[in-house]
């Protein structure tokens, strides 16, 4: 079980180690969720009085499409290089290396999160309890991360990768989406009687952990 | 032919596999089931148009109904089963799975496609729109990009042993999601029941009727499309014999 996790680590900061030194990743995600909120504020022209519904929307979607951005960045880096082929000749269970290509992900979005949220609350003038808001972007984002490593992963073997991922995705996290949505729209301007979303992430976020961890074998075998 | 001489034995012999199991009687039951839907689809035909009453709200727009409801379920009958014959051929790793379930992907990517735009049809008089988003509307178009994803995937990876395990993990995953897709949608815009048992007789009988047409229709097709996915890939086998 500890050479488990040891494996998960040194996979994790191989990746975490090649990003340090290139910051490509990080750099045009953060730039690219930035950029999506202030397009976004053109859009809706948010001087209107219902800002409580149109934000939660915008902030989700700029994660969304940042969360794509670096996805198909990080698996078809492992493509490009060959690195994919030298990780599975290795005497690695296949559950280690998904997992350790799941944390990297959401490592990265993480980080982009971090950066973006204080600029959104900022930008759009928000009265918002943050320390509520946290847990609801952890538990949307490790649902995004996870069906969105497992679409990396298949995409990144067919030639079109980053025409695929998003379609592959965005049905896929619908759940997730109008789930977070909701929540946040709830932490804003407190809605009555709202179905329970946050149990409804967290099953999602469970059940598809679950799956996938089972089936990344599949994806990757050769 | 001189050429295959250059070729493994195992590959001569994959192709010879491609092209022996050729099961005589395929084309006996697809003549049947084609003449049960022809025959079906005469009696649907006079049912949906002479048999079955009008409606006393919805008038005629109403016989839209029957056909959609039956694409709308062929459509989701087939994903069920691209999600159970994916996960067979993940297990028996046998490709002959794997072409029941693009099969079953093409033909139900193409009744969904038709129930959806029968339901704008029918929306548009009775509801007086094209489109409502309404919980099973929001989560069959869903389903419906589900599949033309899967389909995009399938195609782009070729046919390979990889693309047949990638493309079953993909419909596995999009069944589990299907689900919690629609329980979420279906908190996201409130209740909208709908009342079959309330149907007169004959409207029942003419829905049971074309159900069972379309049923026997699709596995007609999924037939067709499964000899086309065999006859495709012995013509790449013999292509690569060839080419050597």
């Amino acid at each position: 079980m500890k050479q488990f996790f040891l494996q998960v680590f040194a996979i994790l900061w191989k990746d975490i180690r090649c990003e340090l030194r290139s910051k490509q990743t990080w750099f045009s995600m953060g730039m690219f969720a930035l950029l999506v909120l202030v397009i976004f504020n053109f859009v809706f022209d948010l001087r209107i009085d219902d800002k409580a519904t149109v934000a939660p929307g915008v902030l989700w979607v700029s994660f969304l499409f940042a969360s794509i951005l670096g996805l198909s960045r990080t698996m078809a880096m492992e493509q490009e290089q060959g690195s994919m082929d030298r990780l599975l000749l290795c005497p690695v269970d296949r559950r280690a290396i998904f997992l350790a290509k799941l944390l990297g992900n959401l490592l990265f979005i993480f980080v982009v999160e971090l950066v973006a949220l204080p600029v959104y609350i900022v930008l759009f003038n928000l009265h918002i309890f943050v320390g509520a808001l946290v847990p609801v972007v952890l538990l949307g984002t490790v649902g995004i991360a996870t069906i969105g490593t497992m679409c990396a992963a298949m995409a990144a073997t067919t030639r079109a990768r980053e025409l695929l991922l998003p379609l592959l995705v965005f049905p896929l996290v619908v759940p997730v989406m109008i789930g977070a949505v909701r929540l946040t729209e709830a932490l804003i301007a407190p809605l009555p009687n709202e179905p329970p979303w946050l149990g409804l992430i967290i099953a999602f976020d469970v059940i598809f952990l679950g799956v996938s961890t089972l089936a990344f074998q599949f994806i990757i075998e050769d | 032919m001189a050429l295959t001489d250059h070729t493994l034995p195992a590959e001569r012999k994959a192709a010879r596999v491609a092209g022996q199991e050729r099961d005589t009687k395929l084309p006996l039951v697809s003549l049947v089931l084609a003449g049960l839907s022809l025959i079906g689809g005469l009696i649907s035909a006079w049912m949906i148009f002479l048999y079955a009453p009008t409606d006393a709200l919805q008038k005629d727009p109403q016989r839209i109904f029957y056909l959609h409801l039956a694409c709308a379920w062929v459509g989701m009958l087939a994903f069920v089963l691209l999600a159970v014959t994916s996960i067979v051929a993940l297990i028996r790793r046998n490709e002959r799975w794997d072409w029941i379930s693009r099969a079953n992907a093409e033909v139900g990517a193409v009744f969904l496609t038709i129930a959806l735009v029968t339901g704008s049809l029918w929306g548009r008089p009775i509801w007086g729109a094209w489109w409502v988003w309404e919980p099973k509307l929001t989560a069959t178009l869903i389903m419906w990009f589900m599949y033309i994803g899967y389909l995009m995937l399938r195609s782009y990876m070729g046919r390979t042993l990889d693309s047949m395990r990638v493309g079953a993990v993909m419909a596995i995953l999009g069944a589990i999601d299907v689900p919690i897709i629609y329980l979420a949608v279906n908190w996201w815009r409130g209740q909208h029941p709908t009342q079959v048992s309330q149907l007169p007789p004959e409207m029942l009988l003419t829905m049971l009727v074309v159900l069972l047409t379309f049923t026997i229709f699709y596995v007609f097709l999924v037939m067709q499309v499964y000899q086309l996915q065999r006859l495709q890939t012995l013509a790449q086998r013999l292509r690569l014999l060839v080419m050597r």
